[in-house]
């Protein structure tokens, strides 16, 4: 897959054939930047800028940069651009979470999880 | 008929925000469900199934390895460096004349990703997960697969702590076949049960 060359800049982990994720979350955290970016709510300069800083205090903190500490960077940095850019606010996601905690505590078994839809 | 077991514990920590990030983006129409899934289909193929695929066919040649396959599917893949990131159960289930396996999960999270990669787009999504369980038949019969009624469905539910690994039939001429050539005719949805392996026929036709 060819990257976007701004994004290749990012040195996201990768091999000869792409990004490399080792779980799907970090591929969902991955394609939703790519996606907002392309829909114009930040430029890939304001990322760096977000996911660097998150980068450099996980570096202090002493956290290793493997691929999953990488990805929980890439996903805190998209939990605060999102509120820096208005688009969600942290009141909003952290309802939403309790609100799948849920869900995926109380379904029977057997049945898809799924979640009200009414709280936007 | 599902396993009767619960989902009783919450998912990861990180799913859940991943997950509430997601849902919520998409309400508002700032980034497309099919546009994310269009992107993340391009990673699924790369590096999972053909792990499993090595698996199964060890399995069709060497009767020992099914063994410690069926008894203890975690470490037997680990034989192959084929190691789960959160220490999850894997759980071989193997197809028979009599029993045909199909695995589905409520949440795309439930994937055995060190054997089969990232999940397909169609096994994430809600109609497979609610339909394969109410009529297997039906669902595995839109998969191009026709069960005669004398197999029975067996429907395991992913957790969390345990993800499945379909064994699928051995097809039929393939006696002469080497374990790499046969590692060739398991594709990905055989392994989660909405196939059934390739018939060496097909493959060569292709």
């Amino acid at each position: 897959m060819a990257l976007d060359p701004v994004l290749q800049s990012i040195n996201i982990p990768q091999d000869e054939e792409g990004p490399v994720f080792d779980e799907p979350w970090q591929a969902q955290a991955f394609a939703m930047t790519v996606k907002l970016n392309e829909g114009g709510q930040f430029s890939w300069s304001e990322w760096a800028e977000v996911f660097g800083a998150e980068i450099a205090a996980d570096t202090v903190s002493g956290q290793g940069v493997g691929n999953a500490a990488y990805y929980q960077c890439w996903l805190s940095a998209l939990e605060k651009i999102v509120d820096q850019k208005a688009l969600l606010t942290p009141e909003q996601l952290s309802a939403r979470k309790a609100e799948w905690r849920e869900a995926s505590e109380h379904t029977p078994h057997g049945q898809p999880i799924e979640i009200r839809k009414s709280s936007k | 008929m599902a396993a009767k077991h619960k989902h009783g514990d919450p998912l990861p920590e990180t799913v859940l925000r991943v997950k509430s990030l997601e849902s919520l983006l998409i309400e508002k129409g700032l980034v497309e469900a099919e546009a994310l899934d269009a992107l993340i289909d391009r990673y699924e193929n790369k590096v999972g199934p053909r792990n499993g695929a090595k698996v199964v066919a060890r399995a069709w040649v060497d009767a020992a390895y099914r063994e410690r396959l069926l008894k203890d599917a975690t470490s037997a893949v680990a034989e192959f460096g084929f190691t789960g990131a959160q220490g999850e159960e894997l759980v071989a289930v193997e197809n028979t004349d009599n029993i045909h396996n199909v695995v589905v999960c409520t949440l795309c999270s439930c994937y055995p990703w060190p054997v089969l990669g990232l999940p397909p787009v169609w096994y994430k999504s809600a109609p497979y997960r609610a339909r394969v369980v109410r009529e297997p038949r039906k669902v595995l019969e839109e998969f191009g697969t026709q069960l005669p009624q004398s197999q029975e469905v067996r429907v395991w539910d992913s957790t969390a702590e345990t993800r499945y690994l379909v064994i699928p039939k051995r097809p039929e001429g393939t006696e002469g076949l080497d374990e790499g050539a046969l590692a060739e005719l398991v594709n990905r949805d055989s392994m989660i049960g909405t196939r059934e392996a390739d018939s060496p026929a097909t493959v060569e036709g292709v």
